[in-house]
């Protein structure tokens, strides 16, 4: 496939592989005190067990697995919203299928689902939005996830609906942004985190501006980076160059993609539509502020918390399950107390089980023997 | 979710909702264009183009200049390290 198939070439990513060797070589790193970086992404987390790049790197170099998937840190008091509003009788109520097995407090949409609940698995934000007009007697409710990079695609589909005049459809926005929580996590007392692999999808859409500060106000590198091997190599080596050169930059592998301003139509959109919260919970790393984003008023019509009243109540995670821990890197995911045991992929505990992006799932899938 | 996939724009379905179909390895599909279209690029132009695709809708047009600049780059990689091997085995 274009654009795929040259960046997993063998030969050029043994090649990146020699260069991080003797960069690493050079910083004076070891296994006991490795450079630690953090992939803020749940996408790049998953190209990182799916092609086996830990494997490949000096085991002077740790790879901590940030917060970014955005299914993982949805708390479970959003997820029993989502099921209140999913089993009204006159909801159909539409999701990406990666969400249906995040556990709430006594079920998931999956079991919700099979109890009866009239919930299907869509593509699209566009696919519900077309339910919707299918069915003018219903109320379509698409369940909104996701960083900037699905954001501009729920707020054109709202966009879309108000210009078609489509009034039984509405979205429950879970939307949260990466900034502000990047920002929490360089604030975290124990970060023991030296550089940053960047977003690729979420800086598509946002740009590379909005994170000088951390190499501004924190001295630490970010390489936004691509999603193929090659992409991740090249920006761990972008990286360890910085470090070398004493040098703390945003830099972008990800050129091909992503532009320094990011994406102004899909930020038109997404600011015409959404305006920041006061705080936004997530699971495993709690209350972060501005970390969320909200209906305007003047779409309030499109907004499902407003229409059906969503108590929103907030609902403290499993004592057992130790996300937050894992999420900030302090932990491994085998370091968890219930990590492959009480919590696994079928039936699981702390979100990072859940979705293939999450850490634990990730780490259960491939990486099962290694980390035992 | 977050995963996008490039596709190739083979059909404007309608330009006025900016609607294309997009042949993403082997599939079609409709997908949205509103995020790449501009008045230097209008929908009518976009045929041909090759998209990154995420639930739905086409987020940015793949830039073919910089995806090369890239490949470069791990290409002379790859080269300087085998020159310096050659060089290694000469000296031997």
């Amino acid at each position: 496939m274009k654009y795929v198939d040259e960046f997993r070439d063998p030969d050029a990513a043994r090649a990146l592989v020699r260069e991080i060797g003797t960069l690493t070589d050079r910083l004076g790193a070891t296994k006991a005190q490795p450079v630690r970086l953090m992939e803020v992404c749940g996408g790049h987390t998953h190209s990182i067990f799916r092609y086996g790049i830990e494997g490949l790197l000096p085991k002077a170099i740790e790879l901590v697995h940030g917060p970014g998937c955005p299914v993982c840190v949805l708390p479970m008091g959003r997820i029993d919203d989502a099921i209140a509003i999913a089993e009204r009788p006159e909801v159909i109520f539409t999701t990406f299928g990666d969400a249906l097995r995040v556990p709430g407090s006594t079920k998931s949409l999956m079991q919700a689902k099979a109890d009866g609940a009239d919930i299907r698995i869509v593509y699209s934000p566009m696919d519900a939005l077309e339910l919707a007009r299918a069915n003018p007697d219903r109320d379509v409710v698409f369940f909104g996830l996701g960083f900037e990079t699905t954001m501009p695609s729920t707020a054109l589909t709202v966009l879309q609906a108000e210009r078609e005049g489509v009034d039984n459809f509405s979205v429950f926005c879970n939307h949260i942004t990466i900034v502000p929580t990047l920002r929490a996590i360089l604030d975290t007392p124990d970060l023991t985190i030296d550089g940053f692999i960047g977003p690729g999808h979420v800086s598509m859409v946002i740009g590379t501006a909005p994170y000088e500060f951390i190499a501004r106000q924190y001295r630490k590198p970010m390489v936004v980076s691509g999603f193929e091997p090659l992409d991740i190599l090249q920006s761990i080596w972008m990286v360890l160059r910085q470090f070398a050169e004493g040098r703390a930059e945003i830099e972008n592998q990800y050129a091909r993609v992503v532009a320094q301003g990011g994406n102004p139509a899909a930020l038109d959109a997404v600011s015409r539509v959404y305006e920041l919260r006061a705080f936004f919970e997530w699971r495993g790393l709690g209350s972060i502020d501005h970390s969320g984003v909200r209906f305007r008023d003047a779409y309030a019509r499109f907004d499902a918390e407003r229409r059906f009243a969503v108590r929103g109540v907030s609902i403290a995670d499993p004592q057992s399950c130790q996300c937050g821990e894992v999420l900030k890197g302090v932990l491994k995911p085998w370091q968890c107390k219930v990590f492959g045991t009480a919590c696994t992929p079928e039936t699981p505990v702390g979100a990072l089980m859940v979705s293939s992006e999450g850490a634990c799932a990730a780490y259960y899938r491939y990486a099962g023997a290694r980390a035992a | 979710m977050c995963l996008g996939i490039p596709g190739q724009i083979v059909l404007i379905d309608d330009a006025e909702k900016k609607l294309a179909t997009v042949a993403v390895a082997g599939i079609r599909r409709q997908v949205n264009l509103a995020c790449i279209v501009d008045n230097e690029h209008p929908v009518e132009r976009c045929v041909g183009d090759w998209v990154l695709v995420h639930v739905g809708f086409a987020m940015a047009r793949i830039d073919a200049a910089e995806a090369a600049e890239t490949l470069r780059i791990l290409a002379e990689l790859g080269e300087a390290q085998d020159e310096i091997a050659a060089m290694g085995e000469r000296s031997a």
